[in-house]
């Protein structure tokens, strides 16, 4: 089977004044792929992701998501990926049902989509009885499964997910990366960042960025023998302590 | 003694019981640890302990003053980090330290040596505005505005969250220098694997203290064994071993399962025969230590 | 007191660094008296008048037509009696009625003296008072050319009354309103904005642990904004004199201290808000609606307290620019000085210390 590319990434580059936030990457992402994108506290990282979701226009380079053009086209590109933060999620004194129907609203879903969705999603949350109670008296584990549904809602082929973890209890965390695991078998790809090194042996690949640079990408097996590092936590390490560019 | 205990200590906000019966005591010197989970309550017990907020019940005696009665000559002892961003986004790195070193009634030159280790990393940046420092550096630079005064009790919540594991690596390596030159720390943190790193931790869960251990102690007292198994087939194995008979918990662990078995006597053998009639391949399964977020998942399990 | 000091010059970087807000701050007194003192009509041309002739003498009908032909004036109606001048009134079409006594002319060379009454719609006062003294100063026009012609001393005194506003305002009225106005928006306003800001950013946690004491962080955080508020009262009052031409009769100085006390009850206003309210959107709103909008409607700014219900004149005494609108008026236009203004300043001075001890028992020294 050939390889379909929904993230195709040539160059790209963010200057803001004199400093340059992301310098020159380039890489591809497989549709249905699950794509790590890790790196330390201001390495780029943000302002890659809010350039290929076409809220920021590229300094120079090139990129196209879901086959647009994020200089040109990138109106398509918002109604064909989802995005979901730690920080940005759900509105806290709307109830769960009101969010749902908001943000399907937004895509433009019509009212007999809307609810059918809403019960799937309350259902395969297992939080029906709780459909009518507002967001900030769920758990903040709940929270982010359920925003996770919400920005999965329109059927987008990639979804950007930005930290989504952060903070969330170890069980959580696993049934939260069931739902990424599942998603990515129905062919939706899942460009994913976070903290936490073990999630990010769960990528089917790693793209580490240091200094706006991509450092290293591979799959977490290969980058391990590689570095010859027992976890990616000491890959991690490795590579962003030690500046070692691997590609 | 600069320490701290916390005796049946409850806390309710509406309906909701943030903490119920906490009994906690730290030593003086000690690295003490708060592993848990967003609203688990951890932040809930820092601010009655930094005396920002009242408990409903119970008492907190902090060096030996009490929260309520003695709040003033509490606030003059310890350092408190909010989990919260609390820097001022349009004053320097240099300004926000200065202005916390006045309000605290020092200078930034005075306790010099206390904050050096952690200034250092803020140096070249310190004619640049809090608001656009990166994650981590935030983090420190809150820390070093804590520190400035040169309190005896530190009482930081959350420092490293949503910090890189390099800036983690960093940060609780300058802990453990505080430590060592006798402050007391008391530290809140979601990541499990910052555990081993303090004298002793306490899991909190829903608003109870599951148990207060060393980091060794927490695994000595695991009492189970525990397996990494990796397969060519990870998403099966798991299902196959929650299908097992003899299965107490099992669970992904980067990209290796941690499986843990009822039976007390149990052979890797008999793992690998269970998983090779599933028709299994590329079969290896190790008896491991188990880490604390093994041992957070069985206690939470068990709740 | 080093604490402090550190205190107030971190309040002042904020404040300077924020230059949009603090082009406001110093902006909007400029541009509000500017739209205040020119978007007021100053122009008065073909202004409908009716006029109410009991006399119907020569002297009567050469004022009529001396008026008529200023171009100032139309004639909309003569009226046949005092009874229709208020249904005339009430049409809002008619700005002024003039009336003649009866044998004006007759009066005028008899016993030197005649009546004229003016009566002016005041629902619009500046326009209003515009109209009379035009209207006086083409009588006063003409009766001086009736004096040097026939070399006799005749004295005229057109009665001028004002219906539905019986206070007479001019077009510099508005400046003590507008003062009161913008320094309670600037103190208020500002200071409980930035009270809750520390709260939204977190750092008042830090603040609260650390040895400041509350009644330093609220005075710490006052400060900056009584010098603001201070300057901006010696813009309006610079613009008032020089832009405007408005006498200040009073001292200078009185005025000047008066202001700052006010300037301080807005502050503690201010203050009391931001212990109430959990973040600067609250604050914001509250010192909108809860003090400004009284402020503009019952302080006498607007509309006149003697002409509200009486309900409304008792908590008109509430609003503390009530008393400092009275005050400026009676420093700058009736030039009186502290011993009849005594009383206005003793309510503020109370207000302060009131308001003052209650937000510093209201100052939380925890985060509930």
């Amino acid at each position: 089977m050939e390889d379909v590319f929904v993230i195709d990434v040539n160059k790209l580059t963010k200057k803001f004044g004199a400093f340059t936030a992301v310098d020159s990457i380039s890489f591809k992402v497989k549709k249905g792929e699950i794509f790590g994108f890790i790196g330390a506290n201001g390495a780029g990282k943000t302002t890659a992701i809010k350039m290929l979701c076409g809220i920021l226009i590229p300094t120079s380079g090139d990129a196209v998501v879901s086959g647009f053009d994020v200089y040109k086209q990138s109106e398509k590109i918002k109604k064909n990926i989802g995005y979901m933060s730690q920080k940005f999620s759900l509105y806290e004194d709307l109830t769960v049902r009101e969010n749902i129907k908001f943000y399907a609203g937004i895509y433009g879903l019509k009212s007999g989509v809307i609810k059918e969705k809403t019960e799937f999603i309350l259902d395969s949350l297992r939080i029906t009885e709780a459909g009518n109670r507002l967001i900030k008296s769920l758990p903040l584990g709940w929270k982010q499964k359920l925003a996770f549904s919400i920005a999965s809602i329109h059927n987008p082929k990639i979804v950007f997910l930005d930290e989504p973890t952060g903070g969330v209890d170890p069980l959580t965390r696993r049934q939260f990366w069931k739902m990424i695991q599942s998603a990515s078998e129905n062919g939706i790809t899942l460009f994913v960042t976070t903290h936490y090194m073990d999630e990010a042996e769960y990528c089917n690949r790693i793209s580490m960025m240091v200094d706006g640079r991509i450092a290293a990408l591979d799959s977490p097996m290969n980058l391990k023998e590689k570095i010859k590092a027992d976890t990616m936590q000491q890959v991690f390490i490795k590579i962003a302590s030690q500046r070692v560019i691997l590609n | 003694m600069y320490d701290l205990k916390i005796s049946d200590v409850s806390k309710k906000f509406g309906d909701v019981n943030a903490l119920r019966d906490i009994n906690l005591d730290v030593e003086e010197n000690e690295l003490f640890g708060v592993i848990g989970p967003d609203g688990s309550g951890k932040t809930t017990l820092f601010r009655i302990a930094a005396t920002l907020l009242v408990q409903d019940t119970g008492k907190v005696k902090l060096s030996g003053l009490d929260n309520i009665k003695d709040y003033k000559k509490i606030r003059e002892i310890i350092g408190y980090m909010p989990g919260r961003f609390s820097l001022y986004p349009d004053l320097t790195v240099e300004e926000n330290l200065k202005f916390y070193a006045t309000v605290f009634g020092t200078t930034v030159k005075e306790n010099y040596d206390i904050i050096k280790d952690v200034y250092l990393h803020l140096e070249p940046f310190k004619k640049r505005r809090a608001g656009k420092l990166s994650g981590g550096m935030k983090q420190k630079l809150a820390l070093c505005c804590a520190l400035v005064h040169k309190p005896k009790f530190l009482i930081l919540d959350e420092p490293t969250t949503g910090v890189d594991p390099v800036s983690r690596n960093e940060f609780w390596e300058i802990l453990r220098n505080l430590k060592s030159i006798g402050m007391t720390v008391i530290v809140s943190t979601p990541y499990m694997d910052e555990a081993k790193l303090c004298d002793r931790v306490t899991l909190m869960q829903n608003g109870c203290i599951l148990s207060v251990q060393t980091p060794a102690e927490i695994i000595e007292g695991f009492g189970k064994k525990i397996f990494s198994i990796r397969t060519d087939a990870l998403t099966d194995t798991l299902k196959f071993l929650n299908e097992y008979k003899y299965t107490e918990n099992v669970f992904l662990y980067g990209d290796v399962i941690h499986y843990i078995d009822i039976r007390k006597e149990i052979k890797v053998d008999i793992l690998t025969q269970y998983l090779r009639t599933n028709e299994l391949k590329n079969i290896t399964i190790k008896e491991i230590e188990p880490s604390v977020e093994d041992c957070f998942l069985t206690l939470m399990r068990e709740k | 007191m080093k604490r402090f000091i550190g205190f107030v010059k971190k309040e002042f970087k904020h404040i300077l660094r924020d230059y949009r807000t603090l082009l406001i701050l110093f902006g909007m007194p400029v541009v509000q008296i500017l739209l205040f003192g020119f978007a007021i009509k100053n122009e008065i041309k073909d202004s409908k008048i009716a006029i109410l002739d009991r006399s119907k003498d020569y002297i009567t009908e050469e004022i009529t037509n001396k008026l008529l032909s200023s171009g100032y004036f139309l004639l909309y109606e003569n009226l046949k009696s005092e009874d229709y001048i208020e249904s005339e009134f009430r049409k809002g079409i008619v700005k002024e009625v003039i009336v003649f006594e009866e044998d004006f002319a007759k009066n005028l060379f008899g016993e030197g003296k005649s009546g004229i009454q003016i009566i002016a719609d005041a629902s619009d006062p500046n326009y209003a008072n515009m109209l009379i003294n035009y209207t006086s100063s083409i009588i006063n026009d003409y009766l001086n050319t009736l004096h040097t012609g026939h070399n006799i001393q005749i004295l005229i005194n057109p009665e001028v009354k004002m219906i539905y506003n019986p206070e007479i305002k001019s077009v510099y009225m508005f400046i003590p309103g507008l003062m009161a106005v913008i320094l309670l928006l600037v103190s208020s306003l500002m200071t409980s904005i930035s009270i809750t800001r520390e709260k939204e950013f977190g750092t008042m946690e830090v603040l609260l642990v650390s040895p400041l004491k509350p009644l330093q962080i609220i005075s710490g955080k006052v400060i900056p904004y009584v010098f603001i508020a201070f300057i901006d009262a010696l813009i309006i009052i610079f613009m008032a004199k020089y832009v405007f031409a408005m006498p200040i009769e009073g001292s200078i100085i009185l005025l000047i201290l008066e202001s700052v006390l006010f300037i301080t009850t807005a502050l503690t206003l201010g203050i009391l808000i931001s212990t109430i309210s959990s973040s600067q959107q609250i604050a914001m709103m509250s010192a909108l609606g809860g003090l400004m909008l009284p402020t503009i409607l019952l302080s006498g700014y607007i509309f006149p307290i003697e002409n509200m219900p009486y309900v409304l004149q008792l908590l008109s005494n509430l609003i503390p620019a009530k008393w400092f609108v009275i005050i400026v008026k009676a420093i700058m236009l009736k030039g009186l000085g502290f011993s009849y203004i005594w009383f206005e300043t003793a309510v503020l001075v109370i207000t302060n210390i009131v308001l003052f001890v209650i937000s510093i028992a209201r100052f939380k020294i925890r985060l509930e």
